[in-house]
């Protein structure tokens, strides 16, 4: 049993909720009682859909457990098959069903219709929502392609040229709730095509049975996502031999990468090499003067494993950045996420809690968090910027504009995203470092709430001499007027810093010849 | 009684379940946690539906059901001891502890109750555990706060001093209204259950006369009337019309004239149905649909028809309890087809074929709708906004006025969606 006052992930339930949505011609049958509908609104009020998703629930009730489940099970799956009319049906449980064991899926082929049916078992009480996302278009994958599949096709990546046609490929993992997924699939087609190269199907946002039959037309499969796809581009190269990259191209070094890999895996020549690094304002951006304060910020860092390892690295590489802490709630990346912090020297934090990820981030005292929408408010009570990088979706990550994280465009975006709040960081500091001009008007509100600085408190009290902490240190008026001068991103470290000195050096008193010292030290 | 049409329908439903009712619950009672033992899915379903992530530590969690949690039951008990401990351990404010049942702890039949009496035992004068089920295979939405409350009445003492009890959660300012209007008719001792501290319960008995502010309270009604408590039979006080009948019937139990009553609350209704007309102008003639989920609907459609004129196509319940719901059924219209249950791809089809003006709804179909062209109203606001009494009878209208305004004001039907 688990405590939980949050949780980064749904079931996994919710999971094949997102492939069956990002769909077409396909109906979900969810053995579930009522009030597991609640998983229709992310849907449509976080994506704003304007359909509902594809699931029909059974909703069994305590009065029927004692009598026939099984002829609820039978009755539902009639009347979707007959109103929906799909092409494929996918049939499942969810937490509670799972507990009464009705083999629904079973039920459901024993009911003779010519469809093809999937039967999905997701364990509730040890899996959450990507795995059962991964799983879903698994199964289904494995479902509809399994008469090819025992048929020993093999596919060359190279086949394009005997075919005499440009290459073709697939893009797989991009999902409803996944995040930017709408854009990030604009964008990478859009640079394959540049490149000359074709999409076969994008899959499983937009995709219908039929298209998931012909992925085998494709040369390679493009995994965009591995908590989503990684299991079936594993398959697929299993049983038809296609080969899938493994760059994903967010930042400008990965998605150069990533075309790199496209390229060299269709043996195709790539002819635009230096262009590539013009795409993108990123690099220019980055590189211009005014973007030197960008140096060494200390950047904290959790979200999807996805999400995660690529901001690190282009928060280390591309904006010159320190990262301070990595972490993912992806216990099934934990080991590529830990593999990146370890090259960071720092080390990972794998936990679905967030009230963990917000002791790390007090604890790395960072000037910037990227992270998801729990870290944003958990940054803001800490009075840090903040950029989301990562699900949980919330309506605020599907943004009306084009907005992707991939590609040259997604650089751009990533730029904007995570600089903005910087600069307001800067502007607070300007702010704070002006308030006594009297063109301030007293009460100057600061975008990051009033929480903003925590160490106000402390600057505020009137004794002149006050013992702050537990060994005794005292703050003199000079120490603490010194200290009212550094911005207030970093005035807690300082304080900590100058005490922790103060102590090892057996100072008892604080002042601003002390502060000084002390930054000396720790520099 | 009006002749009223009433229908049951059975089907697949899109309601929220009885756990929902915590996110209001807790907010009233700040000094309760509220402690699903569930899975997953229950953390996730609360979370959706709260917007959790504005608090840094809710005052709800889940104790979420693992696989070797259901491989032995006495594993399950005595790990959920152990999540208690660390729970309490972090949060010494924590007055009453509510165990919420799920369908999961209901269908491995998890023994809330003795779990509770334990704790209580060990944690006797620091902490109250209190079980009660909001599981979805028991309970629709708001019927959640009726087992909490229920759960409460043995803990509540007993005295047979006269008191006006108003039982279901109100918003705090609509209840400090209610009081004043009370007090100034002349009743002073009122309370209200719950309160706003889990630790002050009123106590009841014989002379409490209970006047219901919310229409889905059932059980906790049946207890209440165990315990010798005189339940007074009333309309719910939402809309004018509904809540001068609710002051009506208190002062009637309490042998105050009906000319004080006017004389108090005339003012009052004067200057509320100057605020109604603005309202009244839009929906005016507009026809309704009222999709099941909070059991408030028969109510809202009797507002909506006698006060600002709609035309009632259907009205959805979840339940019925047409005793409870008596009042309220005799001052709807002639031939209002009241439906019980749900299909809901048949009442879906219902509403396309009658071509609504209005639809109340659960979130999962409010966009499905309007990309069909419908105006929608969703039906979770009713329970998060202050609606009750004759002050917020303009208020209660513009929940619905105002989807139908935007509609005006952006005029397409149909937009493209994403």
């Amino acid at each position: 049993m688990e405590l939980t006052l949050w949780t980064y992930e749904g079931p996994p339930h919710v999971g094949a909720m997102r492939i069956a949505s990002s769909m077409k011609d396909i109906h979900y049958v969810l053995h579930a009682p009522q009030g597991d509908t609640y998983a229709d609104l992310l849907f449509t009020m976080i994506e704003r859909r304007g359909q509902r998703p594809p699931v029909t629930y059974t909703t069994f009730q305590a009065r029927d457990l004692g009598g026939d489940t099984a002829e609820l099970v039978k009755k539902n799956i009639k009347e979707a098959v007959e109103r929906f009319k799909p092409k494929t049906l996918l049939v499942g449980e969810s937490c509670t069903a799972e507990l009464i064991q009705d083999q629904p899926g079973a039920l459901a082929k024993g009911m003779g219709f010519d469809m093809p049916i999937v039967n999905l078992e997701l364990p509730a009480y040890s899996k959450k929502e990507n795995w059962g996302a991964s799983e879903t278009f698994y199964q289904l994958l494995r479902t509809l392609l399994k008469d090819k599949a025992s048929s020993s096709i093999k596919i060359s990546p190279l086949r394009w040229k005997e075919l005499g046609r440009r290459p073709k490929v697939n893009i797989l993992g991009p999902s409803l709730l996944g995040f930017r997924c709408r854009d990030d699939v604009i964008e990478i087609q859009r640079i394959l095509s540049e490149q000359g190269i074709d999409t076969n199907v994008v899959a499983p946002l937009g995709a219908s049975p039929d298209d998931i039959e012909r992925l085998i037309d494709a040369e390679i499969n493009i995994c965009l996502y591995q908590e989503i796809a990684e299991t079936s581009c594993e398959w697929l190269k299993r049983n038809f031999g296609m080969e899938y990259t493994n760059t994903i191209p967010i930042g400008i070094k990965n998605t150069i990468k990533f075309v790199n890999e496209v390229h060299k895996k269709l043996d195709l020549p790539l002819t635009n090499k230096k262009e590539l690094e013009n795409k993108s304002k990123l690099p220019w951006y980055s590189k211009s003067v005014d973007s030197n304060y960008l140096t060494g910020k200390r950047v904290f860092i959790f979200g999807d494993g996805t999400h995660a390892i690529a901001a690190a690295k282009i928060a280390k590489e591309e904006l010159g950045f320190e990262v301070v802490g990595l972490g993912t709630y992806s216990r099934e990346m934990a080991r590529q996420v830990r593999a990146t912090a370890k090259e960071l020297n720092v080390e990972a934090l794998i936990t679905n809690n967030y009230l963990e990820v917000e002791v790390a981030m007090k604890k790395a005292s960072p000037e910037l968090v990227l992270g998801t929408q729990m870290e944003r408010h958990s940054a803001k009570r800490l009075g840090i910027p903040c950029s989301v990088i990562s699900t949980p979706m919330h309506v605020q990550d599907v943004p009306a504009r084009y907005s992707p994280q991939m590609g040259w465009e997604g650089a751009n975006v990533i730029f904007d995203d995570w600089v903005h709040p910087l600069m307001m960081g800067l502007e607070e500091h300007l702010i704070d470092m002006f308030k006594h001009d009297f063109e301030f008007v007293d009460g100057h509100q600061s975008h990051l709430g009033h929480t903003a600085t925590n160490t106000e408190d402390f600057l505020k009290t009137d004794e002149k001499k006050e013992k702050n902490n537990k060994e005794g240190i005292i703050w003199t008026e000079s120490g603490r007027a010194e200290l009212t001068k550094v911005p207030f991103f970093v005035r807690g470290k300082v304080k900590t810093n100058t005490e922790k000195y103060a102590i090892s050096k057996g100072i008892p008193e604080i002042s601003d010849e002390t502060l000084y010292d002390a930054k000396a030290y720790f520099s | 009684m009006s002749k009223v049409e009433f229908d049951k329908e059975t089907g697949p439903r899109e309601v929220f379940c009885g756990l929902t009712s915590i996110v209001w619950l807790h907010r009233r009672m700040p000094d309760a946690f509220f402690l699903v033992v569930g899975s997953r899915t229950c953390a996730h379903l609360i979370q959706s539906a709260a917007g959790v992530m504005i608090f840094a530590e809710p005052r709800f969690g889940t104790a979420i059901l693992e696989e070797k949690d259901l491989a032995g039951l006495a594993d399950a008990h005595e790990e959920l001891d152990r999540v208690v401990n660390d729970l309490i351990a972090r949060r010494p404010e924590i007055k009453t502890l509510f165990l919420v049942g799920s369908c999961p702890s209901e269908v491995i039949k998890l023994d809330l109750a003795t779990v509770a009496e334990k704790l209580n035992k060990r944690f006797l004068g620091q902490v109250r555990f209190v079980n009660y089920s909001g599981s979805g295979i028991e309970t629709t939405f708001t019927q959640g706060e009726d087992g909490a409350l229920k759960a409460l009445i043995p803990l509540m003492e007993s005295s047979n001093e006269e008191k006006l009890l108003l039982v279901g959660t109100l918003a705090n300012n609509v209840e400090d209204r209610f009081k004043k209007i009370f007090r100034n008719l002349g009743i002073s001792n009122i309370e209200s259950f719950p309160p706003r501290q889990s630790t002050a319960l009123p106590k009841i008995g014989k002379n409490t006369k209970v006047l219901l502010t919310q229409p889905y309270l059932s059980d906790t009604v049946r207890d209440l009337k165990h315990r010798g408590c005189e339940i007074i039979s009333a309309p719910f006080p939402l809309g004018i019309e509904g809540s001068t009948k609710w002051f009506l019937a208190a002062a009637k139990a309490f042998k105050i004239s009906e000319l004080k009553v006017h004389e108090i609350i005339s003012p009052l209704i004067n200057r509320a149905k100057l605020a109604l007309e603005s309202h009244k102008e839009i929906l005016k003639g507009k026809r309704l649909f009222l999709l099941p989920e909070s059991q408030l609907e028969i109510s809202l459609a009797r507002f909506l028809h006698n006060e600002c004129e709609m035309d009632l196509i259907e009205v959805g319940t979840p339940y019925l309890n047409k005793d409870l719901m008596k009042e309220e059924v005799n001052l709807l219209p002639d031939n209002t087809k009241i439906v019980e249950g749900q299909h809901v791809e048949k009442q879906l089809d219902r509403v396309r074929e009658s071509n609504p003006d209005l639809v109340v709804c659960g979130m999962g179909l409010a966009n499905p709708l309007e990309a069909e062209g419908i105006s929608t109203k969703w039906s979770i606001e009713m329970v998060f906004s202050p609606i009750h009494g004759i002050d917020q009878a303009a208020d209660l209208a513009g929940l619905f006025s105002k989807p139908l305004r935007r509609n005006q004001i952006l005029t397409t039907k149909t937009l493209v969606t994403h």
